[in-house]
């Protein structure tokens, strides 16, 4: 085992665990959560604190511990930094006993932290980050992809906006790895689906001013104008198409959209729009009851990330607790078997390359006239279901059989 | 004229020493961590507190070093010393390119153009393929050192990084207490009288750019291996910023100072690393103060307080 | 393809008005005080936010805030050159560049605890929504505002510092000003309000961004690079060499966001080491 038993904590900001006996199944006598997110940065408020929250949330209603052993939940912000991920990863496995470590918002801190993990076998649990190789050539046997991914978005906001007559597509497309990833899901989709891509423009990630892509994107007379980016640039693209007059007669189709980025948007500039979502805190009674817990604590509602990193964990207590032991190969065994039911997802099924596989929902977002009540602002539009939605296993990872 | 070799000697020795036994209080990724932004933070300082050049563009050297020692030893299967030396020689190679083009202006001038510089190195790095981009280069393994010492442990690592950190500090050392390096002070002191006697400022200035920027790379490519992994915020302009506030708050002009001070920013980044964006907060009011009254530095100012006192 | 490349120069000179508004400031500062003043971007996002707020907290409408708002952190920015700045002013130029880069982390990191990153909205003002359809392109009210109003404010600076009295004796000041306070100019109060000036005229932009851009703490950071580049290629101490080449820059840059956009962010610097290598004192630049 890679721990050192000379080494002892210097900075001790965090909860110390309580030194139980061995003999119990789980390790050091705690099970550990380590909520590892962006909480300043671009992505605060998908995830950030909120995540934090859903954590807390979900250690309290199981009942604070598993297996007779308390679970104790600790939060660092990595500031979408990967060396930053991975030192306090490192930190968090090897001096404070951590077992798993959730969300993981930001693909780049998500790649950073599995090898790590894998490598001391602990589990990742990811809510946050959406690059499909996460479950492809660089998946790891002790990851789990829970919430979305870029598959899953292409997938239902293409096809479902190519169903519903937008047949040729201009992309705005944020220049990186997500983006261009994004962009090629989307492509793949719409052209299966019978449209046609009439054109496209990479933009420097980031990007605050879109008038010029814009532009573009109108002389092109696409349909429909995709936007392959995410966070700040997709904000910023959406309210300056609607300065520009695009969406007089174009619609946009926000391929990786948040309910924050509505929020801060507004439905005056956002209405009409298409997008796909793991989760809708309006959608059924259990997502309300539980939304307005989360409310509660958080003063916003949550987004799919938050809502993903509760129910996430919720399966993983379970897991332990079937499991009879934190060890992580049992556990990781555990949560593939059992399927997740619950206000978050149904028949979820994760799979052996770590992608939980549930339904999604197209959702349109509605006009200022049609929103009764504060944060009332999706329609859903229809249920995508689990197999149409995720893509099946990639070969590239190792852990797909053939 | 007051020998500063007494000073420095036990100033070398507790530096040493510390430093043999630090994993076993500290963290060792921590340490590790340190030291390589330790050498950054003195490389730089070469180029700043002796020679007097401001260079806004640092970052550049540290992560092109770092991103070619993990393209080495990942994509091409080569050591980790073959891997090392890649990183050092492509930073100072980029030293001799940049230096010999931003030697020509001075002051504010030459910052921006270190600045611009960096930019474009950013960019190649976001654009070219084999970076990962916004990802970052993941999982550079960390193999055999000279096939021998296994380096995946944090010990061994740790021992094998201070290695080279002093190595890379006694350049340093030798560069400043060496006529080369009075030279480079008379540079920063009064560069016209420098050249009145008859130096070729350019060259020395250019020497020093590139052994500034090749010590840089190779501090990036230690952190490469130390944390196995290449990312942008190592091209990152606030990388460049950071280095300049660890010189400055430590002491820049004194050769222990860009340690303390790359010691004091690290230990202040992990310990806030919770409290959201207080670190930036905070790390902009001690830069603030650091320029208001304490130019000197920590290290200066003790330097000064105890040859006041004797 | 005319029609194409119109429309994507009219955007390049929209923006381009917007950088030389933005690099106005910064050049009064650097030739008049010759400080690098580099929480010039922080002073931006201060003005995007304090209209914000304004709005939000107090009812006060864009109108009012373009008025008020460069008027309050401009006072702000006295307070600051009064306490701190102050000290530095025989110093390397270079002091004043760390300590303002200070400033703007502490400005960054406090708006980024207050109020997360995702960003405010800042409405357009009524008056000025909706655009006119030119033809090769829409073309939104609000941006031709946004140049109208910059090039009014740059050239109206450029006339009072180079032509009127006032001008002449901060310029003299910068020059002398030991002498001019002989002569009984109150030298110290000139720095204070020029510096107050230049940190007004951020603060002015940063009302006239809210409306296009999300209001969020980092607005000034991401673009705080690109206006040092703009004046460093103007030339440091020159006024009407920043303003010219914020308006060129702006057309280069959209020509390239049409032709190769990756390379858009970068094509700043490139310019900016090309023209430092060929002349080293900026375009309009006077040797220092």
């Amino acid at each position: 085992m890679s721990r050192t038993n000379r080494n002892f904590a210097l900075i001790a900001a965090l909860a110390v665990s309580t030194a139980g006996p061995a003999a119990a199944q789980v390790s050091d006598g705690v099970v550990k959560v380590g909520v590892l997110t962006d909480m300043t940065g671009a992505y605060s408020d998908l995830a950030g604190p909120g995540s934090v929250v859903a954590a807390q949330m979900a250690a309290e209603d199981f009942g604070g511990k598993v297996l007779g052993k308390p679970i104790v939940v600790i939060s660092s912000d990595h500031q979408n930094k990967p060396d930053i991920a991975s030192t306090t990863a490192r930190r968090w496995f090897d001096e404070q006993q951590v077992d798993v470590i959730a969300d993981l918002v930001t693909s780049s801190t998500a790649l950073a932290v599995m090898p790590i993990a894998a490598e001391k076998r602990r589990i990742t649990l990811l809510s946050g980050p959406g690059s499909t190789p996460i479950v492809g050539e660089k998946c790891t046997a002790y990851n789990v992809h829970y919430t979305y991914n870029t598959y899953a978005m292409a997938a239902g906001t293409g096809r479902a906006v190519v169903q519903q007559g937008g047949k040729s597509w201009f992309f705005i497309t944020a220049d990186y790895v997500f983006g261009k990833s994004l962009e090629a899901d989307t492509s793949k989709v719409v052209e299966a689906a019978g449209g046609k891509i009439v054109g496209g423009v990479k933009a420097p990630f980031p990007t605050t001013d879109f008038s010029s892509y814009l532009l573009q994107a109108q002389g092109s007379g696409a349909q429909i104008v995709g936007l392959a980016n995410a966070g700040a640039d997709t904000i910023n693209a959406i309210k300056q198409a609607n300065e520009f007059g695009l969406t007089k007669k174009q619609s946009l189709a926000g391929l990786l959209v948040f309910l924050s980025d509505v929020h801060s948007l507004g439905l005056a500039t956002a209405k009409g729009m298409y997008l796909t979502t793991a989760f809708y805190w309006d959608r059924d009674e259990a997502s309300r009851a539980w939304s307005k817990r989360f409310f509660e604590r958080a003063k916003k509602m949550p987004t799919m990330v938050q809502a993903g990193v509760y129910s996430e964990l919720m399966h993983y207590f379970a897991a332990v607790q079937a499991a009879g032991t934190d060890d992580a190969d049992k556990v990781m065994a555990k949560m593939r078997e059992i399927p997740v039911n619950d206000f978050f997802a149904k028949n979820g099924r994760i799979g052996a390359d770590g992608l939980h596989r549930h339904d999604m929902y197209l959702a349109q977002v509605k006009s200022p006239e049609d929103s009764k009540y504060p944060w009332d602002y999706y329609r859903i539009v229809k249920t995508i279901p689990a197999a149409e939605a995720f893509e099946p296993p990639d070969p590239s990872c190792p852990l797909v059989k053939k | 004229m007051s020998r500063p070799v007494p000073l420095a000697t036990w100033g070398y020795a507790l530096l040493v020493l510390l430093g043999l036994t630090a994993p076993f209080f500290v963290y060792p990724v921590f340490a590790m961590n340190v030291l390589c932004l330790a050498l950054f933070a003195s490389a730089f300082n070469l180029l700043l507190g002796y020679t007097g050049l401001l260079s806004f563009g640092h970052a550049a050297f540290l992560g092109a070093a770092a991103y070619v020692t993990g393209l080495a030893v990942k994509g091409w299967g080569l050591p980790v010393e073959a891997g090392i030396l890649a990183g050092t020689l492509t930073a100072a190679l980029l030293g001799l390119v940049f230096g010999a083009l931003a030697i020509r202006r001075s002051g504010i001038y030459f910052a921006m153009i270190t600045l611009g510089f960096a930019q474009m190195v950013y960019f190649l790095v976001l654009q070219m393929p084999w970076t990962g981009g916004e990802d970052g280069l993941q999982g550079i393994p960390r193999s055999r050192l000279l096939g021998l010492v296994g380096l995946s442990g944090n010990l061994p690592m740790y021992y094998f990084v201070y290695a080279l950190f002093l190595g890379g500090f006694w350049v340093i050392y030798r560069t400043i207490h060496s006529p080369f390096g009075q030279v480079l002070r008379a540079i920063r002191e009064n560069e016209p009288r420098a050249i009145s006697l008859g130096y070729d400022v350019d060259r020395y200035k250019l020497l020093a750019f590139v052994i500034s920027a090749g010590l840089s790379g190779m501090a990036g490519a230690m952190k490469a291996l130390v944390f196995q992994s290449a990312t942008l915020s190592d091209v990152d302009w606030h990388r460049s910023g950071a280095v300049i506030l660890m010189t400055l708050l430590g002491g820049m002009g004194t050769p222990f100072g860009p340690s303390v001070g790359a010691l004091l920013v690290v230990g202040l980044e992990n310990y806030l690393a919770g409290t959201g964006s207080w670190v930036t907060v905070i790390t902009g009011g001690v830069f603030m103060a650091c320029v208001l009254a304490f130019r000197r530095g920590i290290v200066g100012e003790v330097v000064a307080l105890v040859k006041r006192s004797f | 393809m005319i029609q194409v490349l119109s429309g994507q120069l009219l955007i390049g000179l929209i923006n381009g008005s917007f950088y030389a508004l933005l690099s106005l400031g910064l050049a009064i500062i650097f030739g008049l005080l010759n400080v690098v003043n580099f929480a010039h971007g922080a002073q931006y996002m201060l003005g995007a936010f304090v209209a914000w707020m304004g709005l939000r907290y107090l009812g006060v409408g864009y109108w009012w805030a373009l008025l008020l708002t460069p008027v309050v952190v401009g006072l702000l920015g006295i307070v600051f050159e009064r306490l701190c700045l102050r000290r530095l002013y025989g110093l390397d130029p270079l002091y004043g560049l760390l300590l303002t880069f200070g400033l703007a982390l502490v400005l960054e990191g406090i708006f980024q605890n207050a109020f997360g990153i995702s960003g405010n909205s800042y409405p357009v003002p009524a008056l000025l929504q909706g655009g006119t359809n030119l033809g090769f392109m829409y073309l939104p009210r609000y941006r031709a505002w946004v140049v109208l109003v910059s090039l009014a404010v740059c050239f109206g600076s450029w006339f009072v510092i180079e032509r009127t009295r006032l001008g002449a004796y901060l310029r003299a000041g910068t020059e002398n000003p030991v002498l001019l306070q002989g002569l009984g100019v109150n030298v110290p109060l000139m720095f204070s309000l020029t510096y107050g000036y230049g940190v007004a005229l951020a603060a002015f932009a940063g009302v006239m961004a809210a409306p296009i851009y999300q209001v969020t703490p980092l607005m000034g950071s991401s673009v705080i690079i690109v206006v040092f580049a703009v004046v460093v290629i103007g030339g440091m101490g020159s006024i009407l060499g920043s303003i010219l080449t914020g308006l060129g820059l702006g057309l280069v840059e959209g020509l390239t966001k049409f032709l190769y956009p990756p390379a858009s962010d970068v094509v700043v610097f490139a310019v900016m080491a090309l023209v430092l290598l060929v002349r080293p004192a900026g375009l309009f630049g006077r040797a220092r």
